[in-house]
Protein backbone atom coordinates (compact mmCIF):
# COMPACT_ATOMS: atom_id res chain seq x y z
CA UNK A 1 0.00 0.00 0.00
CA UNK A 2 1.43 3.38 -0.93
CA UNK A 3 -1.53 5.42 0.25
CA UNK A 4 -2.34 6.98 3.59
CA UNK A 5 -5.64 6.49 5.43
CA UNK A 6 -6.65 9.99 4.37
CA UNK A 7 -5.87 9.24 0.71
CA UNK A 8 -7.95 6.06 0.97
CA UNK A 9 -10.94 8.06 2.18
CA UNK A 10 -10.95 6.88 5.80
CA UNK A 11 -12.61 9.43 8.09
CA UNK A 12 -9.99 8.77 10.81
CA UNK A 13 -6.31 9.73 10.86
CA UNK A 14 -3.31 7.70 12.02
CA UNK A 15 -0.26 9.27 13.60
CA UNK A 16 2.76 7.01 14.13
CA UNK A 17 5.91 7.60 16.13
CA UNK A 18 9.07 5.71 15.27
CA UNK A 19 12.61 5.74 16.61
CA UNK A 20 15.09 3.68 18.58
CA UNK A 21 14.43 2.49 22.11
CA UNK A 22 15.53 5.39 24.30
CA UNK A 23 14.79 8.08 21.71
CA UNK A 24 11.99 9.48 23.88
CA UNK A 25 9.23 8.70 21.36
CA UNK A 26 6.93 7.05 23.92
CA UNK A 27 7.14 10.12 26.17
CA UNK A 28 6.26 12.36 23.24
CA UNK A 29 3.30 10.28 22.08
CA UNK A 30 2.00 10.14 25.65
CA UNK A 31 2.11 13.95 25.90
CA UNK A 32 0.43 14.29 22.50
CA UNK A 33 -2.36 11.97 23.66
CA UNK A 34 -2.95 14.02 26.82
CA UNK A 35 -3.16 17.22 24.79
CA UNK A 36 -5.57 15.78 22.21
CA UNK A 37 -7.77 14.39 24.99
CA UNK A 38 -7.85 17.79 26.69
CA UNK A 39 -8.85 19.35 23.36
CA UNK A 40 -11.89 17.07 23.42
CA UNK A 41 -10.64 15.11 20.45
CA UNK A 42 -11.87 11.60 19.57
CA UNK A 43 -8.45 10.04 20.04
CA UNK A 44 -7.30 6.51 20.74
CA UNK A 45 -3.84 5.33 21.72
CA UNK A 46 -3.17 1.90 20.27
CA UNK A 47 -1.75 -0.22 23.05
CA UNK A 48 -0.91 -3.04 20.67
CA UNK A 49 -2.80 -5.70 22.60
CA UNK A 50 -2.40 -8.90 20.62
CA UNK A 51 -4.89 -11.73 20.52
CA UNK A 52 -4.12 -14.49 23.00
CA UNK A 53 -3.39 -16.99 20.22
CA UNK A 54 -0.88 -14.86 18.38
CA UNK A 55 0.73 -13.80 21.63
CA UNK A 56 1.09 -17.41 22.73
CA UNK A 57 2.88 -18.42 19.52
CA UNK A 58 5.16 -15.38 19.60
CA UNK A 59 6.24 -15.84 23.19
CA UNK A 60 6.77 -19.57 22.69
CA UNK A 61 8.93 -18.85 19.65
CA UNK A 62 11.01 -16.32 21.53
CA UNK A 63 11.37 -18.28 24.76
CA UNK A 64 12.35 -21.51 23.06
CA UNK A 65 14.49 -19.76 20.45
CA UNK A 66 12.53 -21.35 17.63
CA UNK A 67 12.63 -18.28 15.42
CA UNK A 68 14.70 -17.65 12.32
CA UNK A 69 14.73 -14.25 10.57
CA UNK A 70 11.88 -15.45 8.31
CA UNK A 71 9.62 -16.86 11.01
CA UNK A 72 10.45 -13.91 13.30
CA UNK A 73 9.28 -11.60 10.53
CA UNK A 74 6.16 -13.66 9.73
CA UNK A 75 4.98 -14.05 13.31
CA UNK A 76 5.33 -10.32 13.89
CA UNK A 77 3.48 -9.62 10.64
CA UNK A 78 0.71 -11.96 11.89
CA UNK A 79 0.59 -10.05 15.15
CA UNK A 80 0.46 -6.71 13.32
CA UNK A 81 -2.28 -7.94 10.94
CA UNK A 82 -4.33 -9.06 13.92
CA UNK A 83 -4.13 -5.64 15.58
CA UNK A 84 -4.60 -3.85 12.27
CA UNK A 85 -7.76 -5.73 11.32
CA UNK A 86 -9.28 -5.95 14.79
CA UNK A 87 -8.38 -2.56 16.21
CA UNK A 88 -6.91 0.03 13.85
CA UNK A 89 -9.20 -0.32 10.84
CA UNK A 90 -12.46 -0.21 12.85
CA UNK A 91 -11.28 2.88 14.78
CA UNK A 92 -10.19 4.64 11.61
CA UNK A 93 -13.46 3.77 9.93
CA UNK A 94 -15.26 5.22 12.95
CA UNK A 95 -13.38 8.49 12.54
CA UNK A 96 -10.84 8.44 15.38
CA UNK A 97 -7.40 9.98 15.54
CA UNK A 98 -5.28 6.93 16.32
CA UNK A 99 -1.82 7.23 17.82
CA UNK A 100 0.61 4.35 17.33
CA UNK A 101 3.83 3.87 19.23
CA UNK A 102 5.65 2.14 16.33
CA UNK A 103 4.10 1.04 13.05
CA UNK A 104 5.22 -0.98 10.01
CA UNK A 105 8.54 0.89 9.78
CA UNK A 106 9.77 -0.83 12.94
CA UNK A 107 9.36 -4.17 11.14
CA UNK A 108 10.93 -2.85 7.95
CA UNK A 109 14.04 -1.75 9.84
CA UNK A 110 14.31 -4.75 12.19
CA UNK A 111 13.62 -7.52 9.66
CA UNK A 112 15.97 -6.09 7.03
CA UNK A 113 18.74 -5.87 9.63
CA UNK A 114 18.07 -9.57 10.35
CA UNK A 115 18.65 -10.32 6.66
CA UNK A 116 15.16 -10.51 5.15
CA UNK A 117 14.89 -9.04 1.63
CA UNK A 118 13.48 -5.47 1.88
CA UNK A 119 10.98 -6.00 -0.95
CA UNK A 120 9.64 -9.17 0.62
CA UNK A 121 9.09 -7.50 4.01
CA UNK A 122 7.40 -4.50 2.42
CA UNK A 123 5.20 -6.83 0.40
CA UNK A 124 4.10 -8.65 3.58
CA UNK A 125 2.85 -5.39 5.06
CA UNK A 126 1.35 -4.04 1.85
CA UNK A 127 -2.17 -4.67 3.19
CA UNK A 128 -1.58 -1.82 5.66
CA UNK A 129 -2.19 1.84 4.72
CA UNK A 130 0.51 4.39 5.49
CA UNK A 131 0.17 6.75 8.46
CA UNK A 132 -1.13 10.24 7.77
CA UNK A 133 1.78 11.57 9.81
CA UNK A 134 4.94 9.74 10.91
CA UNK A 135 7.31 11.28 13.43
CA UNK A 136 10.80 9.87 13.52
CA UNK A 137 12.57 10.74 16.76
CA UNK A 138 16.18 11.04 15.81
CA UNK A 139 18.48 11.13 18.82
CA UNK A 140 22.23 10.58 18.67
CA UNK A 141 22.81 6.84 18.79
CA UNK A 142 24.98 7.19 21.91
CA UNK A 143 22.23 9.13 23.70
CA UNK A 144 19.60 6.47 22.96
CA UNK A 145 21.97 3.67 23.93
CA UNK A 146 22.92 5.40 27.18
CA UNK A 147 19.25 5.89 28.14
CA UNK A 148 18.65 2.16 27.83
CA UNK A 149 21.97 0.70 28.91
CA UNK A 150 22.80 3.00 31.85
CA UNK A 151 20.26 1.13 33.96
CA UNK A 152 21.99 -2.16 33.05
CA UNK A 153 18.66 -3.77 32.10
CA UNK A 154 18.30 -7.46 31.46
CA UNK A 155 18.12 -7.48 27.67
CA UNK A 156 15.99 -10.16 26.08
CA UNK A 157 17.65 -12.41 23.50
CA UNK A 158 15.97 -10.93 20.41
CA UNK A 159 15.83 -7.41 21.80
CA UNK A 160 19.62 -7.44 22.02
CA UNK A 161 19.88 -8.97 18.54
CA UNK A 162 21.67 -11.98 20.05
CA UNK A 163 20.19 -14.21 17.33
CA UNK A 164 22.46 -12.54 14.77
CA UNK A 165 25.76 -13.48 16.45
CA UNK A 166 26.98 -9.89 16.39
CA UNK A 167 28.77 -10.28 19.73
CA UNK A 168 28.68 -12.71 22.64
CA UNK A 169 28.18 -9.73 24.98
CA UNK A 170 24.47 -8.77 25.04
CA UNK A 171 25.26 -5.08 25.60
CA UNK A 172 27.74 -4.94 22.73
CA UNK A 173 25.31 -6.88 20.54
CA UNK A 174 22.53 -4.41 21.40
CA UNK A 175 24.77 -1.45 20.43
CA UNK A 176 25.61 -2.92 17.03
CA UNK A 177 22.00 -3.99 16.40
CA UNK A 178 20.56 -0.58 17.31
CA UNK A 179 23.18 1.12 15.14
CA UNK A 180 22.06 -0.90 12.15
CA UNK A 181 18.38 -0.23 12.83
CA UNK A 182 19.19 3.48 13.05
CA UNK A 183 20.77 3.33 9.57
CA UNK A 184 17.64 1.61 8.19
CA UNK A 185 15.40 4.32 9.65
CA UNK A 186 17.50 7.03 8.05
CA UNK A 187 17.45 5.24 4.70
CA UNK A 188 13.62 5.07 4.81
CA UNK A 189 12.99 8.60 6.01
CA UNK A 190 12.63 10.27 2.61
CA UNK A 191 10.71 7.44 0.93
CA UNK A 192 8.06 7.38 3.66
CA UNK A 193 8.07 11.14 4.30
CA UNK A 194 9.05 10.88 7.95
CA UNK A 195 8.81 14.12 9.92
CA UNK A 196 12.23 14.04 11.54
CA UNK A 197 12.31 15.33 15.11
CA UNK A 198 15.52 16.37 16.81
CA UNK A 199 15.24 14.09 19.84
CA UNK A 200 18.30 15.66 21.48
CA UNK A 201 16.20 18.75 22.24
CA UNK A 202 14.36 19.35 25.51
CA UNK A 203 11.12 17.39 25.96
CA UNK A 204 8.98 20.57 25.99
CA UNK A 205 10.61 21.95 22.86
CA UNK A 206 9.90 18.74 21.00
CA UNK A 207 6.31 18.51 22.28
CA UNK A 208 5.62 22.12 21.26
CA UNK A 209 6.72 21.30 17.73
CA UNK A 210 4.80 17.99 17.65
CA UNK A 211 1.56 19.76 18.64
CA UNK A 212 2.13 22.50 16.05
CA UNK A 213 2.76 19.97 13.29
CA UNK A 214 -0.27 17.87 14.23
CA UNK A 215 -2.59 20.90 14.17
CA UNK A 216 -1.15 22.00 10.85
CA UNK A 217 -1.54 18.61 9.20
CA UNK A 218 -4.79 17.40 10.72
CA UNK A 219 -8.01 19.39 10.95
CA UNK A 220 -8.58 18.67 14.63
CA UNK A 221 -11.96 20.44 14.71
CA UNK A 222 -13.34 17.57 12.65
CA UNK A 223 -12.49 15.15 15.46
CA UNK A 224 -14.23 16.98 18.28
CA UNK A 225 -15.94 14.35 20.46
CA UNK A 226 -19.19 16.29 20.83
CA UNK A 227 -19.54 16.90 17.11
CA UNK A 228 -21.94 14.54 15.30
CA UNK A 229 -20.13 12.39 12.77
CA UNK B 1 23.53 -77.66 2.00
CA UNK B 2 26.09 -77.03 -0.73
CA UNK B 3 27.47 -73.52 -1.12
CA UNK B 4 25.62 -71.65 -3.80
CA UNK B 5 27.29 -70.54 -6.94
CA UNK B 6 27.41 -66.74 -6.60
CA UNK B 7 26.46 -66.49 -10.28
CA UNK B 8 23.28 -68.51 -9.83
CA UNK B 9 20.12 -67.06 -11.38
CA UNK B 10 18.47 -66.65 -7.91
CA UNK B 11 21.06 -64.06 -6.91
CA UNK B 12 20.52 -62.05 -10.05
CA UNK B 13 16.97 -61.21 -9.05
CA UNK B 14 17.99 -58.51 -6.59
CA UNK B 15 21.18 -56.98 -7.91
CA UNK B 16 22.55 -54.09 -5.80
CA UNK B 17 22.46 -51.78 -8.81
CA UNK B 18 18.67 -51.85 -8.62
CA UNK B 19 18.69 -48.91 -6.23
CA UNK B 20 18.72 -45.86 -8.45
CA UNK B 21 20.47 -42.77 -7.15
CA UNK B 22 18.29 -39.78 -8.06
CA UNK B 23 19.96 -37.21 -10.25
CA UNK B 24 20.58 -33.88 -8.55
CA UNK B 25 18.81 -31.15 -10.48
CA UNK B 26 18.89 -27.39 -9.92
CA UNK B 27 16.39 -26.13 -7.35
CA UNK B 28 15.12 -22.63 -6.82
CA UNK B 29 12.89 -20.56 -4.62
CA UNK B 30 9.60 -19.23 -5.92
CA UNK B 31 10.69 -15.66 -5.16
CA UNK B 32 13.03 -13.92 -2.73
CA UNK B 33 13.70 -17.14 -0.84
CA UNK B 34 15.13 -17.51 2.64
CA UNK B 35 17.98 -15.25 3.78
CA UNK B 36 21.40 -16.89 3.45
CA UNK B 37 20.01 -20.17 2.07
CA UNK B 38 21.51 -21.66 -1.08
CA UNK B 39 19.17 -24.31 -2.43
CA UNK B 40 20.69 -24.72 -5.83
CA UNK B 41 22.25 -28.13 -5.18
CA UNK B 42 19.92 -29.89 -2.74
CA UNK B 43 20.27 -33.65 -3.14
CA UNK B 44 16.71 -34.70 -2.27
CA UNK B 45 13.44 -34.28 -4.12
CA UNK B 46 10.28 -32.47 -3.07
CA UNK B 47 7.04 -34.06 -4.24
CA UNK B 48 3.74 -32.33 -3.44
CA UNK B 49 0.26 -33.84 -3.45
CA UNK B 50 -2.59 -31.33 -3.35
CA UNK B 51 -6.33 -31.92 -3.30
CA UNK B 52 -9.42 -31.55 -1.14
CA UNK B 53 -10.13 -33.79 1.86
CA UNK B 54 -11.53 -36.96 0.33
CA UNK B 55 -9.59 -36.62 -2.92
CA UNK B 56 -7.39 -39.57 -1.95
CA UNK B 57 -4.28 -37.64 -0.88
CA UNK B 58 -3.43 -39.75 2.15
CA UNK B 59 -4.05 -43.04 0.34
CA UNK B 60 -1.81 -41.97 -2.51
CA UNK B 61 0.94 -40.68 -0.24
CA UNK B 62 1.09 -43.90 1.77
CA UNK B 63 1.29 -45.84 -1.51
CA UNK B 64 4.12 -43.62 -2.68
CA UNK B 65 6.01 -44.06 0.60
CA UNK B 66 5.79 -47.87 0.27
CA UNK B 67 6.92 -47.73 -3.32
CA UNK B 68 9.79 -45.27 -2.74
CA UNK B 69 11.09 -47.01 0.37
CA UNK B 70 10.85 -50.33 -1.43
CA UNK B 71 13.04 -48.83 -4.14
CA UNK B 72 15.62 -47.78 -1.52
CA UNK B 73 14.77 -44.08 -1.06
CA UNK B 74 14.46 -42.47 2.36
CA UNK B 75 11.26 -40.47 2.69
CA UNK B 76 9.84 -37.80 4.95
CA UNK B 77 6.19 -36.82 5.09
CA UNK B 78 5.23 -33.22 5.85
CA UNK B 79 1.90 -31.43 5.80
CA UNK B 80 0.11 -28.30 6.88
CA UNK B 81 -0.41 -27.23 10.48
CA UNK B 82 2.35 -29.47 11.81
CA UNK B 83 4.96 -26.91 12.95
CA UNK B 84 6.29 -26.78 16.50
CA UNK B 85 5.95 -23.01 16.43
CA UNK B 86 2.24 -22.42 15.75
CA UNK B 87 0.44 -25.78 15.31
CA UNK B 88 -1.46 -25.64 18.61
CA UNK B 89 -2.49 -22.04 18.13
CA UNK B 90 -3.72 -22.70 14.58
CA UNK B 91 -5.80 -25.60 15.81
CA UNK B 92 -7.36 -23.40 18.47
CA UNK B 93 -8.01 -20.69 15.90
CA UNK B 94 -9.98 -23.23 13.86
CA UNK B 95 -12.22 -24.01 16.81
CA UNK B 96 -13.60 -20.49 16.82
CA UNK B 97 -13.59 -18.09 13.88
CA UNK B 98 -11.65 -15.43 15.77
CA UNK B 99 -8.80 -14.37 13.52
CA UNK B 100 -9.45 -12.19 10.53
CA UNK B 101 -8.39 -12.98 6.99
CA UNK B 102 -4.92 -11.48 6.67
CA UNK B 103 -4.02 -12.59 10.19
CA UNK B 104 -4.98 -16.20 9.56
CA UNK B 105 -3.21 -16.15 6.22
CA UNK B 106 0.04 -14.94 7.80
CA UNK B 107 -0.36 -17.42 10.66
CA UNK B 108 -0.50 -20.30 8.16
CA UNK B 109 2.50 -18.85 6.32
CA UNK B 110 4.41 -18.84 9.63
CA UNK B 111 3.54 -22.52 10.12
CA UNK B 112 4.71 -23.26 6.58
CA UNK B 113 7.99 -21.33 6.97
CA UNK B 114 8.77 -23.11 10.24
CA UNK B 115 8.35 -26.51 8.61
CA UNK B 116 10.23 -25.46 5.49
CA UNK B 117 13.26 -24.39 7.52
CA UNK B 118 13.17 -27.10 10.15
CA UNK B 119 11.90 -30.18 8.33
CA UNK B 120 11.79 -29.86 4.55
CA UNK B 121 15.17 -28.24 3.84
CA UNK B 122 17.18 -30.36 6.31
CA UNK B 123 15.67 -33.54 4.80
CA UNK B 124 16.39 -32.40 1.26
CA UNK B 125 19.99 -31.60 2.22
CA UNK B 126 20.27 -35.12 3.59
CA UNK B 127 18.98 -36.52 0.28
CA UNK B 128 15.45 -37.55 1.35
CA UNK B 129 12.43 -37.70 -0.92
CA UNK B 130 10.06 -35.32 0.87
CA UNK B 131 6.37 -35.99 0.32
CA UNK B 132 4.21 -32.99 1.16
CA UNK B 133 0.58 -33.69 1.99
CA UNK B 134 -0.48 -30.24 0.69
CA UNK B 135 1.83 -27.27 0.24
CA UNK B 136 1.56 -23.55 -0.48
CA UNK B 137 -0.95 -24.06 -3.30
CA UNK B 138 -3.71 -25.15 -0.91
CA UNK B 139 -2.91 -22.17 1.31
CA UNK B 140 -3.03 -19.85 -1.69
CA UNK B 141 -6.25 -21.36 -3.07
CA UNK B 142 -8.01 -20.93 0.30
CA UNK B 143 -6.95 -17.28 0.39
CA UNK B 144 -7.81 -16.64 -3.25
CA UNK B 145 -11.41 -17.76 -2.77
CA UNK B 146 -11.54 -15.38 0.19
CA UNK B 147 -10.50 -12.43 -1.94
CA UNK B 148 -6.80 -12.10 -1.02
CA UNK B 149 -4.65 -10.33 -3.64
CA UNK B 150 -2.75 -12.91 -5.79
CA UNK B 151 0.30 -10.62 -6.01
CA UNK B 152 0.44 -10.35 -2.22
CA UNK B 153 0.35 -14.17 -1.97
CA UNK B 154 3.06 -14.57 -4.59
CA UNK B 155 5.36 -12.29 -2.59
CA UNK B 156 4.48 -13.96 0.73
CA UNK B 157 5.25 -17.45 -0.60
CA UNK B 158 8.38 -16.25 -2.40
CA UNK B 159 10.10 -18.00 0.54
CA UNK B 160 8.89 -21.40 -0.73
CA UNK B 161 11.04 -23.90 -2.55
CA UNK B 162 9.69 -24.79 -5.99
CA UNK B 163 8.84 -28.52 -5.75
CA UNK B 164 10.23 -31.12 -8.17
CA UNK B 165 6.67 -32.22 -8.90
CA UNK B 166 3.20 -31.06 -7.84
CA UNK B 167 0.10 -33.21 -8.33
CA UNK B 168 -3.41 -31.87 -7.82
CA UNK B 169 -5.90 -34.68 -7.31
CA UNK B 170 -8.93 -33.34 -9.11
CA UNK B 171 -12.34 -34.59 -7.95
CA UNK B 172 -15.64 -32.91 -8.84
CA UNK B 173 -17.50 -31.56 -5.75
CA UNK B 174 -20.50 -33.84 -6.25
CA UNK B 175 -18.20 -36.87 -6.28
CA UNK B 176 -16.11 -35.49 -3.41
CA UNK B 177 -19.08 -35.16 -1.09
CA UNK B 178 -19.81 -38.87 -1.53
CA UNK B 179 -16.21 -39.77 -0.65
CA UNK B 180 -16.29 -37.55 2.44
CA UNK B 181 -19.46 -39.27 3.69
CA UNK B 182 -17.89 -42.66 3.01
CA UNK B 183 -15.33 -41.96 5.75
CA UNK B 184 -16.89 -39.43 8.12
CA UNK B 185 -20.45 -38.79 9.26
CA UNK B 186 -20.40 -35.01 8.91
CA UNK B 187 -19.06 -32.23 6.69
CA UNK B 188 -16.28 -30.08 8.14
CA UNK B 189 -17.01 -26.39 8.77
CA UNK B 190 -13.84 -25.12 7.04
CA UNK B 191 -13.84 -27.64 4.19
CA UNK B 192 -17.37 -26.44 3.51
CA UNK B 193 -16.22 -22.81 3.50
CA UNK B 194 -18.90 -21.86 6.02
CA UNK B 195 -16.93 -18.72 6.97
CA UNK B 196 -17.63 -17.36 3.48
CA UNK B 197 -21.39 -17.21 3.93
CA UNK B 198 -22.06 -18.89 0.57
CA UNK B 199 -25.09 -20.65 1.99
CA UNK B 200 -26.51 -21.35 5.44
CA UNK B 201 -27.02 -24.94 4.33
CA UNK B 202 -23.84 -26.94 5.03
CA UNK B 203 -24.29 -29.33 2.10
CA UNK B 204 -24.99 -26.52 -0.34
CA UNK B 205 -22.06 -24.49 1.00
CA UNK B 206 -19.71 -27.48 0.64
CA UNK B 207 -20.57 -27.89 -3.05
CA UNK B 208 -20.20 -24.17 -3.77
CA UNK B 209 -16.98 -23.82 -1.80
CA UNK B 210 -15.35 -26.88 -3.35
CA UNK B 211 -16.28 -25.61 -6.82
CA UNK B 212 -14.54 -22.30 -5.99
CA UNK B 213 -11.49 -24.15 -4.68
CA UNK B 214 -11.33 -26.23 -7.83
CA UNK B 215 -11.44 -23.06 -9.94
CA UNK B 216 -8.72 -21.48 -7.77
CA UNK B 217 -6.50 -24.54 -8.34
CA UNK B 218 -7.00 -24.23 -12.10
CA UNK B 219 -5.92 -20.60 -11.88
CA UNK B 220 -2.88 -21.60 -9.80
CA UNK B 221 -2.04 -24.33 -12.31
CA UNK B 222 -1.93 -21.68 -15.04
CA UNK B 223 0.27 -19.39 -12.90
CA UNK B 224 2.62 -21.92 -11.32
CA UNK B 225 2.36 -25.00 -13.51
CA UNK B 226 1.61 -28.44 -12.02
CA UNK B 227 0.00 -31.76 -12.91
CA UNK B 228 -3.78 -31.97 -12.64
CA UNK B 229 -4.50 -35.65 -12.02
CA UNK B 230 -7.96 -37.11 -12.52
CA UNK B 231 -8.64 -38.26 -8.96
CA UNK B 232 -12.01 -39.87 -9.74
CA UNK B 233 -10.39 -42.96 -11.20
CA UNK B 234 -9.52 -46.18 -9.42
CA UNK B 235 -6.78 -45.47 -6.77
CA UNK B 236 -4.42 -47.92 -8.51
CA UNK B 237 -4.69 -46.05 -11.80
CA UNK B 238 -4.00 -42.76 -10.01
CA UNK B 239 -1.06 -44.30 -8.19
CA UNK B 240 0.40 -45.66 -11.44
CA UNK B 241 0.25 -42.22 -13.00
CA UNK B 242 1.97 -40.61 -9.98
CA UNK B 243 4.69 -43.28 -9.92
CA UNK B 244 5.40 -42.89 -13.61
CA UNK B 245 5.80 -39.12 -13.29
CA UNK B 246 7.87 -39.38 -10.10
CA UNK B 247 10.14 -41.98 -11.70
CA UNK B 248 10.89 -39.41 -14.41
CA UNK B 249 11.69 -36.81 -11.72
CA UNK B 250 14.11 -39.18 -10.02
CA UNK B 251 16.18 -39.66 -13.17
CA UNK B 252 16.28 -35.90 -13.62
CA UNK B 253 13.70 -35.44 -16.36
Amino acid sequence: MTKTFSELGFPGRLIAVEGLDGSGKSTQVHLLLKWLEQQGCRVFFSEWNSSALVKSATSKGKKQNLLTPTTFSLIHATDFADRYERQLVPLLRAGYVVLCDRYIFTAFARDVVRGCPPDWVRGLYSFAALPDLTFFFRADLEVSLARILDNRPVLKHHEAGMDMNLSSDPYESFRIFQGRIFEQYLAMSTEFRFTIMDANQRIEEQQGLVRKLVSARIDLKRFAANKPR
Amino acid sequence: MPAKNPRSPRRKEIPAANVIVPRVTAKRFLGHGLPGEDVHKLAGKLIVVEGADGSGRSTQISQLVRWLEGAGHATLQVGLKRSTLVREELEQAQQGNILSRTTLSLFYATDFADQLENAILPALRAGFIVLADRYIYTLMARDLVRGVDPAWLRNLYGIALVPDAVFYLDVAPAHLVQRVFAKSPALDYWESGMDLGLSRDLFDSFLKYQALMREAFRQLQRDYGFHIVDGERDPVAVSDELKEKIAAVLVGK
